[in-house]
């Protein structure tokens, strides 16, 4: 334990009680990403690599922007009155008594627990790939990818519901950009950064079968690049197009055909071939990018619909 | 010591965002609340993920990147529902825009 964990630590709920006590909400959403950062330093600190990058691309970043694009499109309201003074000593108490009991659950678990680790490091050879949490997340528990996937599906068919058609709004951009001095900037900070973020991506998407990386953090830095670029001025994708459409479901399409496959062949569902582990693996990789990079952009521009 | 340090952090963020969540009378702050509750779960799961002597527990880390990715899809889709909800019970204006696409997208509908 060193002083920068002490600091890490000390932080986080110093930030959330200035994310949740202000008045004022762009003051709370600017302490909410700021505590996405110091999160993603914690899970470095933690060794938690794969969730650092996640944590900064998404937490901070893609939720950080939803709820930037969201204030902005509302505008100044006053603001909401407070609960009364009674209910909140009541949930106050309840609140500190449902915490003491989570800490004496922590201090009761046994001091040296096994973990799964070494059942999923004894079983790493047979997964295809080399990263312990690619192996967990594609392989060993492949079953829940699906279901996270499905549940991707689900929540970006709910925004685009709410999502006004091109037709009748021709400019479906997150913000007014005629009076945004920062415009100019944004569109040179784009050029320059977007290639690189693409390049980045690539990298992490090819780093995941042996090392921390894969087609979460792939898609998550993806997808910064993207709202980087509808910042700038570029178009977002049109949630009517029939390519954008077949591009949301082509991820998890692809990930239930190869999971659905050996079930031809009497085998189970999820489970790869001999020898073919770690194709099949990059290829559901390489399509989930794909398609979770598309979504989490989509979640985007209809939050400024309101906006424009 | 130091997955320890981490999971108390992790039971205070859980608990100030656990009170307001309840407290706060606007619902874009309760959203984020109810972000900041999982993010003090995610916490709590990565310390205790690092307490094994043999090496880290790869399946918590699994886990919470998942439930990372699933918080971001149900923060979008609980901002969406609330533009709506303020959409139409506040007079502000954009009422009248906001039905007039709400028709133009059913109207469109396959």
């Amino acid at each position: 334990m060193t002083a920068l964990d002490v600091l890490l630590a000390g932080a986080l709920p110093v930030l959330a009680w200035r994310a949740l006590a202000t008045d004022d909400l762009h003051e709370a959403v600017v302490f909410f990403i700021a505590l996405g950062l110091v999160a993603a330093l914690a899970w470095a600190r933690l060794d938690a690599p794969d969730i650092a990058l996640v944590e900064a691309a998404v937490g901070a970043g893609v939720t950080g922007s939803l709820f930037v694009t969201t204030l902005r499109a509302r505008g100044l309201r006053p603001p909401a009155s407070p609960a009364p003074r009674r209910a909140r000593i009541a949930l106050a108490v309840l609140t500190i008594a449902s915490a003491l009991g989570i800490g004496a659950a922590l201090a009761a678990l046994p001091a040296e627990p096994p973990g799964l680790g070494e059942l999923v490091r004894a079983s790493l050879p047979e997964t295809g790939v080399q990263h312990t949490v690619t192996a967990v997340l594609l392989n060993v528990r492949g079953y829940d990818t699906l279901l996270e996937m499905a549940v991707l599906v689900a929540a970006v068919l709910a925004v685009l519901a709410r999502a006004p058609s091109p037709s009748a709004r021709p400019a479906a951009r997150p913000a007014a950009p005629d009076d945004d001095p920062a415009r100019p900037l944004i569109a040179v900070l784009a050029r320059l950064l977007v290639p690189g973020i693409i390049l980045v991506a690539g990298y992490l998407l090819w780093r995941g079968a042996f090392a921390p990386g894969g087609a979460f953090q792939a898609a998550a830095v993806l997808a910064g690049g993207g709202i980087l670029a509808i910042l700038a001025g570029r178009r977002a994708p049109d949630p009517h197009a029939r390519a954008v459409r077949r591009g949301l479901v082509f991820g998890p399409g692809a990930f239930v055909l190869i999971a659905a496959v050996p079930l031809i062949a009497g085998r189970h569902v999820l489970e790869y071939p001999e020898g073919w582990a770690k194709v099949l693996i990059v290829a559901v990789e390489v399509a989930l990018t794909f398609s979770i990079a598309l979504t989490l952009v989509l979640f985007f521009p209809a939050s400024g619909e309101k906006g424009t | 010591m130091t997955p320890l340090l981490y999971a108390s952090s992790g039971v205070a963020v859980f608990a100030i965002a656990l009170y307001r969540i309840f407290t706060a009378g606007d619902v874009l702050r309760k959203i984020i609340a109810a972000n900041l509750l999982g993010g003090g779960v995610f916490l709590i799961l990565v310390a205790i993920a690092r307490r094994p002597a043999a090496g880290i527990d790869p399946v918590p880390h699994a886990l919470v990147l998942t439930g990372i990715v699933v918080s971001v899809s149900a923060t979008a889709c609980a901002l969406a529902l609330a533009r709506r909800l303020e959409g139409t019970t506040l007079d502000d204006g954009d009422d009248g825009d906001d039905g007039s696409d709400d028709t133009e997208v059913a109207g469109r509908g396959p």
